[in-house]
């Protein structure tokens, strides 16, 4: 009466399954031993990159980030301010990154996610001290929509999206003698400081890539599910000029002898040249519109 | 390159190391720290039952606490607990006693340079003192790139801020074995080599990062003996009181 076949699919089907749950890490072996992934990719692939900038249109910069299914959203918005004392020339930034309970079924609301304010200031070393920009008053915050792993890979490159997409506004000096954004004001009749919008200088601008280290093999871009199984994670950030911007290994069972670093950064490098041609297709596209 | 410090020391001279255990009677293990200025204070409770909620019940779970000297707690300190936790969970064998929380607070007594390879120091030394399983001991050492080049380990504040970057390294401490050295290599290097946790600052060409982890491999290589030194005449002082 019934299809055996049928029957039968099902239930090696439900193994499987189930022996992923019950038995992650020997189901991640048999998959790293014939040198791939559940998901297809090889152990040194990073999953499809896409970046759309101009994400928020009331941001005066913006850009959504998507590595495989982890999505971020940054917005950068800028401010007048009267710089402090000591630093005349510069502004300042504030960076800030959320993870909404949209993300990630163990983020509860109210209570923030652990994982949280280490990738914010692992963020804002990262930007600060890569050079990227000059300081003006910007304020940087970074949502997080879907956390599949590679949380900061995906993290920062929504922020240098964003900051090659922003544009600085026009502003003019108004009665008292302070400079105000001139659409706020309206005072179309006043000389404006700068003639139009223009876009920000950036120099090095850092890229990242994050790896894990199981016995001898090195996997690129974990999953979500991959970083919970294997926990030695290594982050490489190289900037455009090949400096290393920062090496960031907490801990971990795994030990990090000279080859592996030296793997890591290599994968690292190749990944920069692919970020930097989908930065920069994103950033002709734009300018098409 | 002869470089000048300020307090006369050479490139790869660490500060005065001083360490003592058992300081604090209540918790089950205690330690402080201090090379040259900088001091932390480490106490281990532990371990107790349960684990926190998400965390694995079939093994030990570490919980870090990080007290700074002055103000309130913020991400700073939150990235510090994050780094210490991970750091510690890879050195204790944490299936020995599973369901249990060990619990170690770190407080900064002074900050003088190179505050987070102290802290992991020190909190080792509490773990020992607590009697908690480990597979090796973690030996933390901070390195510095100036803007001409040359690497100066151990810095304090003042040093550390003018340079270009910093690098805290994390080693297991050096083996002492009976058995053969060539049975003990991984990859071909030796076990101390690797790297158990490295966090970095600023910006260093990948050059001058690898140099930093040779200087910091021999630099592990003299702070594993100054462990040694000190545990052993600890444990043989407590064994005369006994």
């Amino acid at each position: 009466m019934g299809l055996p076949n049928a029957s039968g699919d099902l239930s090696t089907e439900v193994e499987v399954d189930a022996f992923r749950r019950l038995f992650p890490l020997r189901f991640y072996e048999k998959h790293l031993l014939e040198s791939i992934r559940p998901d297809a990719r090889s152990l040194g692939r990073a999953r499809e990159t896409t970046i759309a900038l101009g994400a928020v249109a009331s941001a005066n910069g913006s850009a959504l980030a998507k590595i495989g299914s982890t999505t971020m959203l940054a917005a950068i918005k800028m401010e007048v301010m009267t710089p402090s004392l000591e630093t005349p020339d510069e502004g300042c930034i504030a960076i800030d990154f959320h993870m909404p309970p949209i993300c990630s079924p163990i983020v509860r609301p109210g209570r923030p996610a652990e994982g949280a304010p280490v990738v914010a200031k692992q963020l804002s070393d990262t930007i600060l001290s890569s050079g990227m920009i000059n300081l003006k008053e910007l304020s940087l915050d970074i949502y997080c929509l879907d956390a599949d792993g590679a949380l900061f890979d995906t993290a920062l490159l929504s922020a240098v999206a964003a900051f090659s997409h922003l544009e600085i506004p026009v502003v003019s000096l108004n009665d008292d003698g302070k400079i105000v954004l001139s659409e706020e004001q309206g005072l179309s009749d006043r000389e404006p400081v700068n003639k139009e919008k223009r876009k920000i200088n950036l120099s090095s601008v850092p890229f990242s890539l994050t790896c894990v280290l199981h016995k001898n093999y090195i996997l690129a871009d974990p999953t979500a599910e991959e970083e919970s199984i294997m926990d030695t994670i290594v982050t490489v950030v190289l900037d455009s000029s090949s400096q290393l911007v920062s090496l960031h290994k907490p801990g971990g069972t795994v030990l990090a002898y000279t080859s592996a670093i030296q793997d890591c950064i290599a994968l690292t490098r190749q990944r920069v040249k692919e970020l930097q041609k989908i930065l920069e297709e994103g950033i002709s596209g734009m300018e098409v519109d | 390159m002869e470089v000048d410090r300020e307090d006369g020391r050479s490139q790869n001279q660490l500060r005065p190391l001083a360490c003592s255990r058992n300081i604090l009677h209540r918790a089950h293990g205690s330690a402080s720290w201090s090379q040259g200025d900088t001091k932390v204070l480490a106490a281990v409770y532990g371990p107790k039952a349960g684990t926190k909620k998400n965390e694995n019940p079939e093994k030990a779970c570490i919980e870090v606490i990080w007290k700074p000297k002055t103000g309130q707690i913020g991400k700073p300190e939150k990235e510090y607990e994050m780094i210490l936790k991970r750091t510690l969970e890879s050195i204790c064998i944490l299936t020995v006693n599973p369901n249990t929380t060990t619990s170690i607070i770190v407080q900064v007594v002074n900050d003088d340079g190179a505050l987070l390879p102290s802290a992991i120091n020190a909190a080792c030394m509490a773990l020992v003192d607590a009697g908690i399983p480990m597979k090796h001991l973690a030996v933390a050492i901070c390195c510095c790139v100036a803007k001409s080049g040359y690497v100066i380990l151990d810095p304090t504040k003042l040093e550390e801020q003018k340079m270009k970057a910093f690098a805290y390294l994390v080693f297991p401490n050096s083996v002492r074995s009976v058995l053969p050295e060539g049975s003990l290599r991984v990859e071909g290097e030796p076990i101390e080599n690797g790297i158990i946790t490295s966090v970095t600052h600023g910006i260093m060409s990948v050059a001058d990062y690898f140099y930093c982890l040779e200087r910091g491999r021999a630099a592990s290589v003299k702070l594993s003996d100054f462990l040694r030194r000190n545990l052993q005449q600890q444990s043989t002082d407590s064994s005369k009181a006994g």
